[in-house]
């Protein structure tokens, strides 16, 4: 007869096993994703010629096309839609509310309102390399006033929501103000941006985003543990000797990194960051040391194709990503709602 | 809050001179001067070659009516949305109401050749239904109730999905973007009064809804069973109040683009005033939110000269401490 450990230890292999099966799945359809949608384009190559432009690159339009035009753009994809989804399901674990993304609480909209300010005010003056600094310091302006005005002797999860909600609004209609008055050119430029968009990605677009994940993803892993912990209420948490305020604060600053670097350098791509983390739930469950990179890759995959069928499904016009993402994302979260609709929050 | 029956009538008479005047100073302001006496001359006898007059008929008078009659309709619609969902957050800009009827406006505008709020008010009629229905059905809860933050988590949602996908069909069709661009942003300048004429009758058979509900209302603030002692039922009555709703936040939205936080502040302060009886409430709701837009319309004509801030924008920022500050009180309760 098996003891309750064994059985408990025996059902934990069990889904351990579960979840390196799963993530190994993904992690080869993202090599996969990566490798067809290198291959597909408004010149069409064929699979042999990419591999051998990645092996050996000499100087050919190929290899151009390969190396400096579609790499760089499908790595950033790909950073891209795991920091946005890994910064999702964070936020939706300190807030405990799965309904919780980057965009509902206003980081993203603070983002694009820096973002926006700097297309139509400063970059005249300045040159366009410093977009993304300006983004990602509206995301934690943006992160640091909800915090601020949730405060009220200590910062409630719901209490973060509706300032967030209200704090969008009015950055929202900041952003349409900027894009009414500067011209038309610039305005479209602008809502082009608020969409989402990975056109014209350079090299050092992935070399600005990839620190953020290297700094925030391990920090998030580290933090996992309390993560689950703090899921069972303020107290349990705060009785198991979890410091409440420390935790939430260095998982808010991991989001907000994640998800303001995210939009610094793509744009405001919606939804990725509340759809990933629910379909990485559904597949490895809700421990956060699995959740994380599960969603991550997720996330990727999802960029990563939203931004391929903006590539080639309506050549030769090339449309921002954030369109075919919040074009699915937005049905699918209207479907999470009513699946989740007889839950009281 | 004022007590006794001759202090609220007082307090009527004073929101009513308070839109008046408001009125007047909307017609009044604006970059060409207009001498006091061309205001009653323009109307009695219009000489079109008169500068002051062309500008009154055509610009400043239209302008001013439709930001009264949409102040007080949005706010009417927001009052009795936040008696419908018991909840003091609830307004059509914040659950998703405005977005429905824009998204589907903007579908309309680039699918239809449509170019004047009266054709496409249909079109913002039906999305606000859409939305509205889409943001009950989400929310709702087993035994009808509508559980505060839920509900307004479903009406963020259903914001968020209708507005990235009207800037996926604006991107997609970019000569439609430049035409509603500034209707999007939320405006009450630049339309002519004719605009106006069509719209009016759902506007009036709105209100006449309205004003008929009033009890009801009152009713139905006390729980679903005093609604049943008044000989109706409560899932007539909401329905009905859900219309009203629909009817004056959509043609809003037709004649206006998006408008925020007038549903939402106005009847805070209209409640603050007049207490939750919806027999003062709606007036003073229609007075105070006509009042407010107009004064709005002014500040974003004469703040940043020669630019004009479209007026939906002075709404949010004007109305986003205010939303701040009731989410915070909300928690405390």
């Amino acid at each position: 007869m098996m003891t309750s450990s064994s059985v408990l230890k025996q059902q934990h292999n069990l889904t351990s096993d579960r979840f390196w099966a799963i993530t190994g799945l993904l992690a080869l359809l993202l090599v996969v994703n990566m490798g067809i949608s290198l291959s597909l384009g408004s010149f069409p190559t064929p699979f042999a010629n990419v591999l051998h432009a990645l092996v050996s690159p000499q100087k050919s339009d190929i290899t151009f096309i390969i190396w400096e035009l579609r790499l760089p753009r499908i790595v950033l994809a790909v950073l891209v839609g795991a920091a946005l989804a890994i910064a999702g399901a964070i936020l939706q674990g300190i807030v405990r509310n799965p309904l919780a993304s980057p965009d509902v609480i206003g980081i993203t909209s603070g983002a694009s309102l820096a973002a926006v300010v700097f297309l139509s005010l400063l970059s005249t003056y300045l040159g366009s390399q410093w977009l993304p600094l300006a983004a990602l310091s509206g995301a934690f302006c943006a992160a640091l006033l909800v915090f601020f005005l949730a405060w009220k002797g200590g910062v409630s999860p719901s209490r973060m929501v509706l300032v967030g909600i209200g704090l969008s609004a009015a950055m929202g209609a900041a952003t349409t103000l900027l894009i009414v008055i500067s011209d038309d050119a610039a305005a479209m430029v602008a809502y082009v941006w608020l969409t989402g968009s990975l056109y014209a990605t350079q090299w050092q677009d992935v070399a600005g985003m990839l620190p953020w994940l290297l700094v925030a993803v391990p920090l998030c892993l580290g933090y996992a543990r309390q993560l689950d912990t703090m899921a069972l209420g303020d107290l349990v948490a705060q009785g198991l000797g979890i410091n409440l305020l420390r935790s939430r604060l260095v998982l808010m600053a991991c989001s907000v990194a994640l998800a303001g670097a995210a939009v610094a350098f793509a744009g405001g791509l919606s939804f990725v960051g509340l759809m990933a983390p629910h379909i990485a739930a559904k597949l490895v469950g809700r421990h956060f040391v699995r959740l994380v990179p599960a969603s991550g890759l997720i996330g990727a995959l999802i960029v990563l194709n939203a931004d391929l069928l903006g590539r080639v499904a309506f050549l030769p016009s090339d449309l921002p990503a954030g369109i075919f993402v919040s074009g699915i994302g937005a049905p699918f979260f209207v479907y999470l709602l009513y699946r989740t609709r007889r839950r009281r929050y | 809050m004022l007590s006794g029956q001759a202090a609220k009538v007082a307090g009527l008479c004073t929101g009513g001179i308070l839109m008046l005047t408001s009125f007047i100073a909307s017609i009044m302001s604006g970059p060409t001067d207009i001498p006091p006496a061309a205001l009653l001359t323009s109307l009695s006898d219009y000489d079109p070659t008169q500068v002051a007059h062309i500008v009154l008929r055509t610009e400043r008078l239209p302008r001013a009516v439709i930001a009264a009659l949409v102040g007080a309709s949005l706010a009417i619609a927001g009052a009795l949305m936040q008696t419908l969902t018991r909840n003091p957050l609830a307004s059509p800009g914040i659950l998703g109401i405005n977005a429905g009827a824009m998204f589907f406006v903007v579908v309309a505008v680039s699918l239809l050749p449509l170019h004047t709020p009266a054709s496409y008010v249909w079109a913002a009629l039906l999305g606000a239904l859409v939305a509205a229905g889409l943001v009950v059905v989400l929310s709702r809860g087993r035994q009808g109730e509508l559980p505060p933050l839920r509900v307004l988590l479903a009406g963020v949602a259903v914001t968020a999905m209708f507005v990235s996908f009207s800037q996926g069909l604006l991107i997609l069709d970019q000569q439609s973007f430049e035409s509603v661009l500034y209707w999007l942003a939320g405006s009450v300048a630049g339309r002519e009064l004719s605009l106006v004429a069509p719209l009016l009758p759902l506007f009036g058979f709105a209100l006449l809804l309205c004003g008929l509900l009033v009890r009801h209302a009152n009713a139905l603030m006390l729980g679903d069973d005093m609604v049943a002692g008044l000989g109706m039922r409560a899932g007539t009555i909401k329905l009905l109040l859900g219309l009203v709703v629909i009817l004056l936040a959509g043609s809003s939205v037709a004649l206006a683009g998006m408008i925020g936080f007038v549903g939402l502040i106005v009847p805070h302060m209209a409640r603050g005033l007049f207490g939750v009886d919806h027999r003062w409430l709606v007036p003073a709701c229609a007075l105070m939110g006509a009042s407010l837009l107009l004064l709005a319309d002014i500040a974003s004509r004469v703040l940043m000269p020669p630019q004009e801030i479209p007026v939906g924008v002075m709404t949010a920022l004007i109305g986003t401490p205010f939303f701040i500050y009731l989410a915070r009180r909300q928690q405390a309760q």
